[in-house]
């Protein structure tokens, strides 16, 4: 672990940040933060990748280089910066609708590749920015603002999805637990390979709002009823289980990377 | 590229070609027909040069992921056709707004949608300009012989390179289709713009700093240097922090246009075809370009002088030139394989009454000699 703290990575004369009282998005930024700060990582040799949305503006706060592209891309500009320069490390930025909506097919073949990027998807349920319409991954029967009498659609899975496309590390944590957070983004960057995390968060102002949870308090209560750990739920039925988002890692393994599997393919082509 | 440099190759060939010789060392694209053997071209030689090759998943992220590779220091590039071309617009705005160098090859198919995919057009003319949405400036360049993929190719990158902009270089499918011979010769000293670097210390640099002249362009330091940077899509200060304050706005609006049309004298490159005395003018581009010289050399042999103006760049216009021309001539036709887009501009330009007419096909087949003197007929005599 290095000496450095949150605080080095911090662009502390932008705060406060846009974000509403309540939202999730600063409890993932400073789980990355502390994380860049485990890591002791080089801010010249370090990029943060956005795409559009309220979390999308995250790089703003981060002192680090910054390439907040165009929604629903970010992976794919992530992935033409690393391999550009394998020695940069690379962090993505996304939200629900930003990640996994409008850039889901980038997700699941990122997944697939394997570029060794850390993907960092704040799972809000709704798209926030915008007003809170509904996502890949609003919860069927919530309301939002396009689906006003409950979302007539299944939500995404996210960790599966990746994990099933090949992801070779996949977790999910929660904002109400920033530290284990810390932990996953922290893995995230120190593998190789395509790293995704998802954090689920909560929008009071726009999800919570229209879906009996108005103030923060109880989108975080509402939260914790959501989540169950991974360890304990295999114990657990499956009516237990019905509904609710595992908490924890669900793949983690080492194959080469993008980068390792081209050099090997050229070189032995270069020896046929 | 290894052994003689004199080649009979296709203009697909010569654009990787090309590119290889610019020092592109990025490529990331989609298959679609009739642009696909540049990326094939780019698979097996861009390993030979050290650099990467990528398949993406469609064409959104094949232009995001050389806007990516050009911020992280590579000259990147990417080839497609129209529906291709068509998905890469938002995108090729990002590049716009960042000021990020990349260079993107629109082989023309007829359209629109699917259209003809095997089938020569010239219908994206427009579209090269104005497919992004926003006020913006847009360079574009168009061969028409396998020489001038390979050329024009460099002068894209270097364009790129110098002005900090995307650069479309407008082919179609019957030059890029085309095989003939070429020379893919070693550019020459000054030929290749290599990315400059800021000499500040890293604090006080500012990555979008505009020069009110457009004169200087501010370098672009890649990602891993010393200087720690910010690009991004949304509108922004010198510094590339997010503003959208109305003085800011209109700065940053007019330098990217301003950039491109100031320095139009710099970049717009025509070709003359039996001007000095004639009565008569082509306007013409790309594959139309090359029946045109022929029915330049007809027109003449009949005694009718008629000459030809080929717009190697197609953006910025050339506006000097059209006007210039069409000032002293008695009449002109527009040749090209669309409904009249280019025409468009030289009607524009039009101050003089001067008769001009457009010589169209957008049925999937050439425009010949044959066609342009029928047409031409009764208007130049």
């Amino acid at each position: 672990m290095s000496m450095l703290n949150f605080m080095d990575y911090l662009s502390a004369h932008k705060l406060p940040t846009i974000w509403c009282p309540g939202c999730g998005n600063g409890i993932v930024l400073k789980a990355i933060l502390n994380a860049f700060a485990d890591l002791g990582l080089d801010r010249r040799k370090t990029v943060a990748v956005s795409g559009i949305g309220c979390w999308g503006w995250a790089d703003d706060y981060i002192d680090v280089n910054a390439f907040h592209g165009t929604h629903g891309r970010a992976l794919a500009f992530a992935t033409g910066i690393k391999l550009a320069n394998p020695e940069l490390t690379v962090i993505v930025l996304m939200g629900d609708g930003d990640g996994a909506t409008i850039g889901g097919n980038h997700l699941i073949h990122a997944a697939r590749r394997n570029v060794d990027l850390t993907a960092v998807v704040v799972n809000n349920f709704n798209y926030g920015m915008t007003g809170g319409q509904y996502s890949g991954t609003t919860p069927a029967g919530s309301r939002t603002s396009t689906s006003p009498l409950g979302h007539a659609e299944d939500p995404f899975d996210l960790c599966a999805l990746t994990a099933a496309a090949g992801a070779p590390y996949v977790a999910r944590g929660s904002i109400r637990d920033g530290t284990a957070m810390r932990r996953l983004i922290r893995n995230g960057l120190s593998r190789r390979g395509f790293s995704f995390i998802e954090a689920l968060s909560v929008c009071p102002t726009h999800f919570g709002r229209r879906n009996d949870t108005r103030t923060p308090f109880e989108m975080y209560q509402r939260l914790g009823d959501m989540t169950l750990p991974l360890e304990t739920s295999a114990s657990l039925s499956e009516e237990e289980r019905r509904g609710k988002l595992l908490l924890g890692t669900f793949a983690d393994k080492a194959p080469d990377d993008w980068t390792t599997r081209y050099k090997q393919a050229v070189r032995k082509g270069e020896r046929s | 590229m290894t052994g003689h440099p004199v080649v009979f190759a296709s203009g697909n060939e010569a654009i990787a070609e090309g590119a290889l010789a610019a020092g592109a060392r990025f490529y990331a694209g989609y298959p679609i027909t009739p642009s696909s053997e540049i990326a094939e071209a780019a698979a097996r030689r861009m390993p030979e040069v050290g650099g990467v090759y990528i398949q993406m998943e469609d064409e959104l992220s094949s232009m995001a992921a050389i806007i990516g590779a050009s911020a992280a220091g590579k000259k990147a590039f990417t080839a497609t056709s129209g529906p291709g071309f068509s998905l890469m617009q938002e995108n090729l705005g990002m590049a716009v707004m960042g000021e990020i160098p990349c260079v993107v090859v629109n082989v023309q198919r007829s359209g629109p949608s699917t259209g003809m995919a095997t089938k020569p057009a010239q219908g994206d003319v427009m579209q090269a300009r104005w497919g992004t949405h926003g006020d913006h400036g847009m360079i574009a360049l168009a061969p028409s012989s396998v020489q001038d993929c390979y050329d024009l190719t460099i002068r894209a990158f270097s364009l790129a390179e110098k002005y900090r902009t995307p650069v479309v270089l407008l082919a179609d499918a019957a030059i890029a289709k085309l095989r003939e011979r070429a020379v893919f010769r070693a550019p020459s000293p000054g030929e290749i713009v290599e990315r400059a670097m800021p000499t500040c210390q890293p604090e006080e640099f500012r990555p979008f700093a505009v020069d009110p002249e457009e004169r200087a362009i501010t370098p672009l330091p890649p990602f891993g240097g010393d200087y720690v940077l910010r690009i991004t899509g949304s509108m922004h200060d010198e510094r590339g922090g997010q503003n959208a304050s109305p003085a800011i706005a209109d700065k940053m609006i007019r330098h990217l246009t301003d950039k491109l049309e100031k320095n139009r004298a710099d970049i717009v490159q025509i070709r003359e075809y039996a001007l000095e005395d004639a009565e008569y003018a082509l306007f013409s581009f790309g594959c139309s370009a090359r029946a045109s010289r022929a029915a330049v050399k007809t027109a003449r042999a009949r005694g009718k002088r008629v000459g030809l103006l080929e717009l190697t760049t197609l953006w910025p216009f050339p506006d000097d030139e059209v006007r210039s021309l069409l000032s002293r001539v008695k009449g002109a036709a527009v040749v090209e394989m669309n409904l009249g887009q280019v025409e468009r501009e030289a009607r524009r330009l039009n101050d003089f009454g001067v008769p001009v007419l457009g010589v169209h096909r957008v049925d999937g087949m050439l425009i010949t000699p044959a066609d342009i003197l029928s047409c031409t007929e009764e208007a130049f005599s």
